[in-house]
């Protein structure tokens, strides 16, 4: 019984976020596909990067990306590589034009207006208006008398 | 106790919520005493009942009665008791039925506590949470029965989720509900003062305990999860810009916005319709996270029950409560006249800027979290909002706020001079500075956000102390001592909350900037360098847990010539739920955590092992512990204990 269970551990048990075979050996390029590959998210995951999930698809395409950086293209390259096959949907940082320009600009548009109405709201006047000029002689004859 | 007398306690507790809605407002339109005081028996009443027929599931979880259909499918008797335990909210069903308790829990608390309130208005609060109730009983008993049988009991159980077997997690719910839920009765109090169509500094007093309370279980809720995800998921991150860890961010934020924005309430009679939104906005907030966790509109790695039907209950009930209580502010929020009057520099525009950055932030999380779904809908294209999204757009307003925090908390009220405030602060921002560009110096071509971090961490602890020192007066070392120690514990609440922020700021740039991580494979016997400290890995075991089977290392770990002890990463496999987990190995400490994680055997012999040094890891919880403490000692103020106009109502009060 025992046994069986650690046979199904091992036939169980995941792959790895980035294995140490799928690391290369030039350091400069290997930094290079870990940041690019903490953008990309795994197409089969719930919500994980290619460089944190254990599925399967998630290995295979660190090593693609590791190969197409190998053979000399740019990170940019490489993600177009692999969102021609996969789309968009892998994108973590969307792009920011179209109709992603709503996603980028909606929150600092939002904050000027807001900064607008709360400079406005300093300067509310009070409810309580100054006293007009006749009112103040008013006053002033009841202090005297 | 039997199931069924637990099922018909919710059935009865269902109808009693009915009674608090409809009772109390009647009676509190046409002025009948009999008819409102209905409201408290009915809120007590049902807490009991909901405690039943919680305590009756319970129970039914800790006998491993299989005969329960949700303790079949969420249980196992080889289980430890903790987690049998935690397993009646580790479950849609369940996780519903302490949500309701929670809810009645509060409602209950309001009745017992509100004797200061104004007649109508507890009647009118205590009707808002009925309907809250009563609605999410409803969607209990119609499509989520945590009580269904099972014609035929099986033998054993199918076991908890393994991820959820964990004490972080086990205490991770009730928390986060707590806050969630407890910012139902800020909701409570907007929409009874909406109906009311009157807003005051008493009802500011009123509304901020229970904000405050709410927030400090957020707080503790977020913080627990987060710190789960550290250590459990086996990378060591801890915020992952998830739509669930979303769905709880958002309330959060609106909470810290409407705490502050309830203090100009209740000190200046200003803001008082922005207040009433916000009250309105942390709670639809806190129902919009329930629909993303429920419903699986959005793919998460949290979310346990995706189920379209329940789904759309929740969307119905988060679409009456938001739309409903919206349109009675468009309808209503004129009415609030604004009192109090302020120049543009004072301590009310302070709040005012922090208002507006928490605001915006929270709209920065909401819209990059539903923007998938928006764009999937109308332009029928699929994409990802993910981390480097929220890091780019979500970073500079708390930049900002935390740059402003120490300038707002130090201004005067009505009219403040910046030149003052600024004047005193000066030496922090010195030190801030200087400590920043120490940092830059040291760590040698790393990103800047370490250095960024440290100075922003240093500026706001400092902003606090100081606003702390500010208020003991100008006499000799030993007046300011002693006036210090008898400053309000609002004070000190307030100090101890910002420097927690500073603490968490700076331990979140810390680990991100100065991580160190190191993965290879490596055989039992070899050793290997990471930062300053040494690995070997000794050896590798087959260890039976509980109800699990684990590959467990011994890795050895040495600082130069001193030992700093032994590791024990695990990977573990739960035969009855066919899943493996990782449980990492952590040494904790302040100024770092070494962290080891043991991988699959590779085809040499040896294993991958990942290692990780993580600076300042636990400032980040450390932070949150601070921020939630700091709120405790504001609600343990006497001010806040003694309710403003509890004297005045007690005259005004006939007996009856």
């Amino acid at each position: 019984m025992r046994r069986l269970a650690l046979v199904l551990t091992f036939l169980a048990s995941p792959l790895w976020a980035v294995e140490p075979g799928e690391i290369l050996d030039d350091p400069v390029l290997e930094s290079r596909a870990r940041e690019v590959s903490q953008g990309l998210r795994c197409p089969v995951c719930q919500n994980e990067t290619i460089d944190e999930s254990n599925a399967s698809l998630a290995g295979d395409l660190r090593v693609v990306l590791r190969e197409r950086l190998v053979a000399g293209d740019t990170n940019e390259e490489a993600v177009e590589f692999l969102v021609a096959r996969y789309g968009e949907f892998i994108l973590l940082e969307p792009d920011k034009g179209g109709v992603n320009l709503i996603l980028w600009g909606a929150a600092p548009v939002l904050f000027l207006l807001a900064l607008f109405v709360g400079w406005r709201t300093t300067q509310r006047k009070s409810e309580t208006h100054d006293l007009t000029d006749e009112e103040k002689a008013e006053l002033d004859k009841l202090l005297s008398s | 106790m039997s199931i069924e007398i637990a099922h018909f306690a919710l059935i009865l507790a269902f109808a009693l919520s009915a009674v608090q809605t409809v009772v109390p407002l009647v009676g509190a339109q046409k002025g009948w005493r009999g008819w409102m005081a209905v409201a408290g028996s009915a809120a007590t009443l049902q807490f009991v009942l909901i405690g039943l027929a919680f305590l009756t599931l319970t129970m039914a979880f800790i006998r491993s009665d299989f005969s329960v259909e949700l303790v079949y499918l969420n249980s196992h008797t080889a289980k430890p008791m903790i987690y049998k335990i935690s397993g009646v909210w580790g479950n849609h069903e369940g996780s519903l039925l302490l949500w309701v308790l929670i809810l009645t829990l509060f409602g209950a608390a309001a009745a017992w506590f509100g004797d200061g309130l104004p007649e109508r208005l507890r009647a009118r609060v205590l009707a808002v949470q009925g309907s809250i109730g009563f609605a999410f009983m409803a969607f209990m008993l119609f499509t989520s029965n945590p009580f269904a049988r099972l014609d035929v009991p099986p033998l054993n159980g199918r076991d908890l989720n393994p991820l959820l077997q964990d004490p972080g997690l086990a205490f991770h719910p009730p928390f986060l509900y707590l806050g969630y839920v407890g910012l139902s009765m800020a909701f409570s109090f907007a929409v009874a003062a909406l109906i009311e169509g009157r807003v005051d500094a008493a009802w500011g007093r009123w509304v901020r305990p229970w904000t405050l309370a709410a927030w400090v279980f957020l707080t503790i809720g977020i913080a627990l999860g987060s710190w789960w995800a550290y250590y459990e998921l086996g990378w060591g991150g801890f915020w992952f810009w998830d739509p669930v860890e979303n769905a709880s961010f958002m309330p959060w934020l609106i909470a810290t916005a409407l705490l502050h924005s309830a203090i100009v309430v209740e000190k200046r009679e200003a803001l008082k319709s922005w207040t009433i939104l916000l009250a309105i906005l942390a709670f639809a907030f806190s129902l919009l996270g329930t629909f993303i966790v429920r419903s699986g509109v959005l793919t998460s790695v949290h979310a346990f029950a995706n189920d379209p039907e329940r789904g759309v209950w929740i969307l119905v009930i988060f679409i009456i409560f938001t739309g409903g209580s919206l349109t009675l502010y468009a309808l209503r929020a004129g009415a609030m006249q604004a009192q109090g009057v302020f120049s543009t520099v004072s301590r009310e525009s302070g709040l005012i800027v922090n208002n507006i950055l928490l605001a915006v932030s929270a709209f920065v999380v909401f819209i990059g979290t539903i923007w998938p779904l928006v764009v999937e809908l109308i332009f029928d294209r699929q994409l990802s909002v993910g981390p480097p999204f929220f890091d780019a757009a979500f970073t500079p307003f708390m930049v900002a706020l935390a740059i402003a925090l120490p300038f707002g908390s130090m201004l005067a009220w009505k009219r403040g001079s910046l030149n003052r405030v600024g004047k005193s602060l000066i030496g922090w921002a010195v030190l801030a500075c200087a400590m920043a560009a120490l940092a830059f110096a040291l760590q040698s071509g790393r990103s800047a956000l370490g250095p960024i971090g440290l100075a922003l961490g240093v500026w706001v602890v400092g902003g606090a102390l100081q606003d702390l020192w500010s208020r003991t007066g100008r006499k000799g070392l030993s007046d300011r001592l002693s006036r210090l120690s008898r400053l309000p514990r609002a004070d000190w609440g307030k100090a101890v909350a910002h420097i927690g922020l500073g603490v968490t700021m700076f331990g979140c740039a810390g680990i991100l900037a100065w991580q160190v991580e190191d993965i290879r494979v490596a055989s039992p016997g070899e050793s290997w360098d990471v930062g300053s400290y040494t690995f070997t890995l000794e050896d590798v075991r087959q260890v039976r847990g509980p109800n699990y089977q684990s590959t467990m290392a011994d890795v050895a770990v040495a600082r130069g010539s001193s030992e700093i002890g032994l590791m024990n990463p695990e990977k573990r496999f739960y035969p009855v739920a066919a899943m493996p987990t990782t449980e990492a190995a952590i040494i904790n400490g302040v100024m770092r955590d070494i962290y080891i994680v043991v991988g699959d055997p590779q085809d040499n012999g040896g294993y991958a092992m990942r290692t990780y040094i993580k600076p300042f890891a636990n400032w980040i919880w450390g932070g949150a512990i601070l921020m939630s403490l700091g709120g405790f000692l504001s609600l343990s103020d006497r001010r806040m204990r003694v309710g403003a106009a509890s004297p005045k109502t007690a005259v005004l009060e006939p007996a009856e």
